[in-house]
């Protein structure tokens, strides 16, 4: 596909390696803020290509894993009633509430279904008059404008039987929490491309500047995270903490002003509750007064669920890159890809589903080290390769 | 959970940071128990498995090999319930029966005949039965079996989805041939027979109402003639399987677990169709975890690697034939990739059918 | 958030409500929502996300990025911090 095969080439991936080893003199921590880049990160492998020096630290931007509890059981509730369609990504299906997914509530006789689109559920209400249907309004800045459409539309056509479960949340509030701990370990920011696609570039020089950190808004495939990558450690080196936009093929520093009128019409901001990291204030958005008769909390009162997160998994400090995945014990034991605790081992590509991984090949990483260069010259104990899960 | 918000600030405090309790399964069946992946392989171990209670129960690989009356019978069944019943490039009748004759050519076994039981639900017109039946028909003929006999039942409006049909069938496996996952070894040569992901992404075109310039048809096809051409180059061939649900990555994990060796793969060396790669970066999904109905993938002694090789690209079926990746001693139970850019990843046994994806 | 890859606006209904294109990725074909980009053109690049093109992909910037890359290490080895002065004038408009 055009302008994804360049951006793969193994010949510049070399260059740009080879720039980053010659920068880089001392360790840095950086993080990448979006789930698709550390998606990317690990289905090329790149963090076992960079040098020593450059720790990635995977952030919480899937936006899946970090949707809460409460919300998740707030969906479960709503997706078991006869007379509702619930509609969902794909990806969030598999995602445990407190005691079951919605996977399971299928598997019980609820109407799930998995949609590409916020407009493919619109639809469905228009063609479902009798029945109501609800989208599971989930994501980052990326997906709002998506789901904020569907509503907008709904409300124009008198689309009556539509309505959305919100978890909208943002990223500059997670980045100025992260920043916030008082241990927080890092040190640069790539920021989420397609994010910055839609706000543009603006919210972020204030970080940058108050935090002392570079900000690179970097893009998803394996030439964009290295120069990501290299100009957050160039910045580093020179003691440098600007905003940088290394993905100007998708990012104009005003984003998409169609798209942020109609934010703004849709959504007002609100505090949100982040799975595994707890309360960020100002981090999320819920429908604005003018949308709230399509609330699917307000119209199936669930508003009232309040679900309590026992305090058993450390995903937040994974998250910040203060302890590995290892350290944690509930990793491997109570808590596998398969039953996962928090946010990290949900996702595939979550710092502990990845360490879960490799720890079965029993390389360093098990010991919470690197990833491995050639796993094939590891040894391998046979009580650490059993298939677990 | 504690608010954490002091004014004009947001801080995280780690020590409060809290996840869930663990999920507790809850004892009904999930559309990822047919997945192919870890939740059907955790049904056969924990539920078929000991409610059998026999060592002949073939639980690991496609189809039964017994022995009856002095001769080797491979013994294989296999449902079908795709929706839609006609796709690009095939129908339902097709897969029932290429299907099964692939498990049973995955024993190396050349298939004979088979069975035929359709479940029809009330109201489905005659006419849609008729073009099942014939597909049936062309590609028994086609893959050079019988179909011996059969049965039909009726539900009622509403308790199915129009036709449902199993299919079993027998064949019989040549001396000298012993083909199992258990048989892989370390310095195998794994070959695939051709572009993978075409069913899947056959299938996702018509649900996800994408659009191909040009148009992408299911590979599915009957493969005993192209193991038998294998066959006639060694009998020696030591693993092969047909990568339907859960697609390659699935059917490579099984065969590493089964024989306790790793599997080692070159990113570059796979050969998926643009189209297939596109599909997939567009919704999310792996081609390796894609479902296939016309290739298989072979586990093959090195000093026969080249000549099977080039017996599969002289076959019809396996033009497109290629060298993948090789069994190790390293890493056992685990499918390895060594990335484009020279890293690795795993390439884990999926746990259910795969999701489209938004981040 | 992020799964949006870049397509080809192949066709634009104007009838359509919301605005409507048919956009083409490599071979592979599908709706999405223009209303984000009502100005977009036939063979404009644009990047998709959840059945919404987002922005314009911008193809001078493309070729720009790829060209910088091919240039690496070559310029710091004639020019010391040329590759630099590069970076700085495409990010001229960068802020801080």
């Amino acid at each position: 596909m055009k302008y994804i095969e360049e951006f793969n080439d193994p010949g510049l991936a070399r260059r740009l390696l080879d720039e980053i080893r010659a920068t880089v003199t001392r360790p840095w921590a950086l993080m990448e803020v979006c789930g698709g880049q550390t998606h990317s990160i690990i289905r090329h492998g790149i963090d076992q290509l960079l040098p020593e020096e450059v720790e990635l630290i995977h952030g919480p931007g899937c936006p899946v894993c970090v949707t809460p509890l409460d919300v998740i059981d707030k969906a479960l509730e709503i997706a078991s009633r006869p007379e509702v369609i619930f509609c969902s990504f794909g990806d969030m299906l598999r995602v445990p509430g407190t005691d079951r997914d919605l996977f399971r509530v299928k598997g019980g006789g609820g109407d799930v279904r998995v949609v590409y689109s916020p407009l493919d559920a619109l639809d469905l209400a228009r063609r479902n008059p009798g029945r109501q249907v609800v989208f599971f309004a989930i994501g980052f800045e990326t997906t709002a404008p998506a789901n904020a459409m569907a509503v907008h539309q709904a409300h124009r056509l008198g689309i009556a039987n539509f309505s959305l479960l919100v978890s909208h949340v943002r990223v500059p509030p997670a980045i100025e929490a992260i920043m916030a701990a008082p241990e927080c370990r890092v040190q640069g920011f790539l920021a989420a491309g397609h994010v910055c696609s839609v706000m543009g570039t603006a919210e972020y020089p204030d970080l940058a500047g108050k935090h002392r950190v570079p900000i690179v808004v970097t893009g998803f495939e394996p030439l964009d995270i290295l120069e990501g990558i290299r100009r957050a450690v160039h910045q580093l080196e020179r003691g440098e903490h600007r905003v940088e936009n290394a993905y100007r093929r998708a990012v104009r520093e005003q984003g998409n002003p169609a798209a942020l009128r109609m934010l703004e019409e849709v959504f007002e901001v609100t505090d949100r509750n982040w799975r595994g990291i707890g309360r960020i204030p100002a981090s999320g958005w819920r429908l604005s007064d003018a949308y709230r008769a399509y609330d699917a909390e307000h119209r199936f009162d669930v508003t009232g669920i309040r679900t309590e997160e026992p305090a058993v998994c450390r995903a937040g400090e994974v998250l910040q890159g203060l302890i590995k995945p290892t350290e944690c014990e509930a990793f491997g034991t109570a808590c596998t890809p398969r039953t996962p605790l928090g946010a990290t081992m949900v996702s595939s590509e979550g710092a502990c589903a990845a360490y879960y991984l490799y720890r079965r090949m029993n390389t360093p990483a098990a010991q919470g080290s690197r990833i491995p260069q050639n796993p094939q010259h590891s040894q391998d104990s046979p009580e650490e390769m059993n298939p677990v899960g | 959970m504690a608010d954490l918000a002091t004014p004009g600030t947001a801080a995280v405090d780690p020590a409060n940071w809290t996840c869930p309790a663990p999920l507790r399964d809850q004892p009904v069946v999930v559309m990822g128990h047919g997945g192919g992946g870890a939740l059907s392989a955790e049904l056969i171990e924990q539920v078929f498995a000991p409610a059998y209670g026999n060592p002949t129960l073939a639980t690991l690989t496609d189809s039964a090999v017994l022995d009856l009356g002095g001769a080797r019978l491979a013994f294989s069944t296999d449902s079908y319930v795709v929706r839609p019943l006609f796709f690009p490039g095939g129908s339902l009748g097709d897969l029932a029966v290429n299907g099964t004759v692939n498990d049973l050519a995955m024993s190396g076994a050349r298939p004979a005949y088979l069975s035929t039981a359709f479940v029809l639900e009330e109201g489905v017109e005659l006419d849609v039965v008729g073009r099942v039946a014939r597909a049936i028909g062309a590609a028994a003929e086609a893959a050079g079996v019988i179909v011996a006999t059969g049965d039909t039942k009726v539900v009622e409006s509403g308790h199915g989805d129009g036709v449902y049909v199993t299919t079993a069938g027998v064949g019989l496996v040549p001396d000298g041939v012993d083909i199992r996952p258990q048989r892989a070894r370390p310095g195998d040569a794994v070959i695939v027979s051709g572009p993978i992901g075409l069913h899947g992404v056959a299938i996702m075109s018509v649900r996800e109402g994408l659009e191909f310039g040009v148009e992408i048809a299911s590979d599915t096809a009957p493969l005993a003639d192209l193991v038998a051409a294998m066959l006639a180059v060694t009998r020696d061939i030591h693993v092969l399987r047909d990568p339907t649900r859960g697609g390659l990555g699935a059917s490579l994990n099984e065969i590493a677990r089964a024989s306790g060796t790793g599997v080692r793969l070159r990113d570059r060396s796979i050969p998926v169709p643009d189209e297939v790669a596109n599909a997939c970066g567009f919704l999310g999904l792996d081609p390796l975890y894609v479902a296939n109905e016309g290739r298989l993938v072979a586990f093959v002694p090195p000093e026969h690697a080249e000549a099977v090789l080039a017996a599969m690209r002289a076959h019809p079926q396996g033009t497109g034939a290629a060298l993948i990746g090789e069994c190790v001693a390293e890493h056992p139970g685990m499918v390895v990739v060594a990335t484009g850019l020279g890293g690795t990843r795993v390439v884990d046994l999926p746990l259910g059918e795969q999701l489209p994806r938004i981040c | 958030m992020c799964l949006a890859v870049p397509g080809k606006v192949v066709s634009i209904d104007r009838s359509a409500d919301p605005l409507t294109g048919l956009i083409d990725f490599g071979g592979v074909r599908k709706q999405a929502c223009l209303e984000y980009l009502p100005d977009v053109r036939v063979g404009e690049y644009v990047i998709v996300h959840v059945g919404f093109a987002l922005q314009r992909l911008d193809e001078e910037s493309a070729r720009a990025s790829l060209e910088l890359f091919e240039q690496l290490g070559l310029l710091e080895e004639e020019f010391g911090d040329a590759w630099e002065q590069a970076a700085r004038q495409e990010n001229g408009s960068e802020a801080r």
